[in-house]
């Protein structure tokens, strides 16, 4: 049993734990805005971008000279996992997700006899990631200066990689990341970035085009910046999924830590009031001795 | 039949523009072109320059760095990749183009060459024309 002192300071020690949960809550609250707004703002270039993309490839994908980044290397050897994570950890589930995702992914690469190369965006992931895998990571993006994420952060990520790709270090790659469904609920995702795939539409328009240059010089343009662009896509809606993912844990620790706290105040009554009752009785009967 | 087309200007980060205009001034690849409504559908990429949105007698004018265009019957799309109103396109961003395309030439493999000295050159034809 507890002394009454060791309660107090026990409650005190809650109660500012609680404190620091819910400032944090809130903080992810009002970041978690401005991250769904950039996420909603970035989402007509990449939409448009998609389309335009997918329409040329349609036409393209037939012929034999078809950029590599689209019809990709003709084998599927090495691939290479980039791996999206958050820069901070308190945010329940978030990281281990997405490390988990594509940890399945790897063990499933192996057993086929790929080769599996990864390369990590954020630390969490690659703290996660270095227990085990520490063989197979290739690099490592930090973005733990960058305050706003912006359209030359992704851009970056995808010049390492296009360059990594032109130097035939991987055949396939695909990118993990979190995709923001709510608040409670964030998805993880894969997508696959080269060789470069487009959801099939109907009625390919892509005959009605004119081209300036030619079809092929403008998708050998547009690719990279394709791939960019979904990396930028991945980026933000991991940014608006980590902040999700960190108010709701941070909403659940902020009621763990009410609870605890009503728990040891009722501890804390029930001693005091078994002290004073045994002092009485102590009182009473030494009265009644005498 | 319509007198305006739908002119919408995105960065990836976000919508700069969407509005009606009369006539909008692409720098293409391979040279301005002017988009008017009705125009044939054509796709072309761009090279840094100035893209100019005529609605009625209001003209805006946007720096854009490179991205593509889309232009329909009733749109025009320009999906740059950097864009800035005009006026605040300052010196230290030219200066910023500048040194990153002679980079990029710098560093480009043999076959890429043509095409980065040919965007150093764009670049250096957009400095003289803000006069910065």
């Amino acid at each position: 049993m507890p002394s009454l002192k060791d309660l107090k300071i026990r409650i005190a020690s809650v109660k500012s734990t609680r404190k620091i949960t819910k400032a944090m809550q809130m903080v992810a609250a009002a970041k978690l805005r401005r991250a769904q707004e950039s996420a909603e703002s970035a989402r007509p270039y990449a939409e448009r971008m998609d389309a335009v993309l997918g329409n040329l490839a349609a036409g393209v994908a037939e012929s034999a000279n078809a950029p590599r980044l689209l019809a990709g290397t003709g084998k599927s050897e090495t691939h290479l996992l980039v791996v999206a994570t958050a820069e901070r950890g308190l945010c329940g589930g978030f990281n281990s997700s997405i490390v988990r995702l594509a940890r399945n992914r790897v063990a499933r690469l192996q057993a086929e006899g790929k080769t599996v190369k990864i390369l990590t965006i954020g630390k969490k992931g690659r703290e996660q990631l270095r227990r085990d895998l520490s063989a197979l990571l290739v690099g490592h993006v930090d973005l733990s200066d960058v305050k706003k994420l912006g359209y030359p952060d992704a851009a970056r990520i995808a010049h390492d990689i296009l360059n990594r790709f032109n130097a035939g270090e991987f055949d396939v790659a695909t990118i993990y990341f979190n995709r923001f469904q709510s608040v409670i609920s964030q998805v993880p995702t894969e997508r696959q970035l080269i060789p470069a795939v487009f959801e099939a539409r109907e009625g390919g328009a892509s005959s009605q085009y004119e081209y300036e240059p030619d079809e092929e010089a403008i998708l050998a343009d547009l690719l990279p910046r394709g791939v960019a662009t979904q990396i930028f896509t991945a980026l933000l809606e991991n940014g608006a999924s980590e902040q999700g993912a960190r108010m709701s844990a941070m909403d659940n620790a902020t009621r763990n830590a009410g609870e605890m706290i009503d728990k040891l105040t009722i501890v804390y009554n029930r001693s005091r009031q078994q002290a004073i009752t045994s002092e009485l009785i102590e009182i009473i009967s030494g009265a009644e001795a005498l | 039949m319509a007198d305006t087309l739908q002119f919408d200007l995105v960065s990836p980060e976000r919508k700069l523009a969407s509005l009606a205009a009369t006539q909008v001034q692409i720098p293409g690849m391979g040279g301005d072109l002017t988009a008017m409504p009705n125009h044939a559908p054509f796709l072309t990429t761009l090279r840094p320059g100035v893209v100019k949105v005529t609605a009625g007698s209001e003209t805006a004018e946007y720096v854009v760095t490179g991205g593509f265009a889309e232009v329909s019957p009733t749109a025009a799309s320009v999906l740059a990749e950097r864009a800035v109103p005009r006026g605040e396109f300052a010196a230290d961003m030219a200066a910023d183009l500048l040194a990153e395309a002679e980079r990029n030439l710098a560093e480009a493999p043999e076959e890429m060459r043509m095409s980065a000295g040919q965007r150093l050159r764009d670049v250096l034809a957009l400095k003289s024309q803000l006069s910065l």
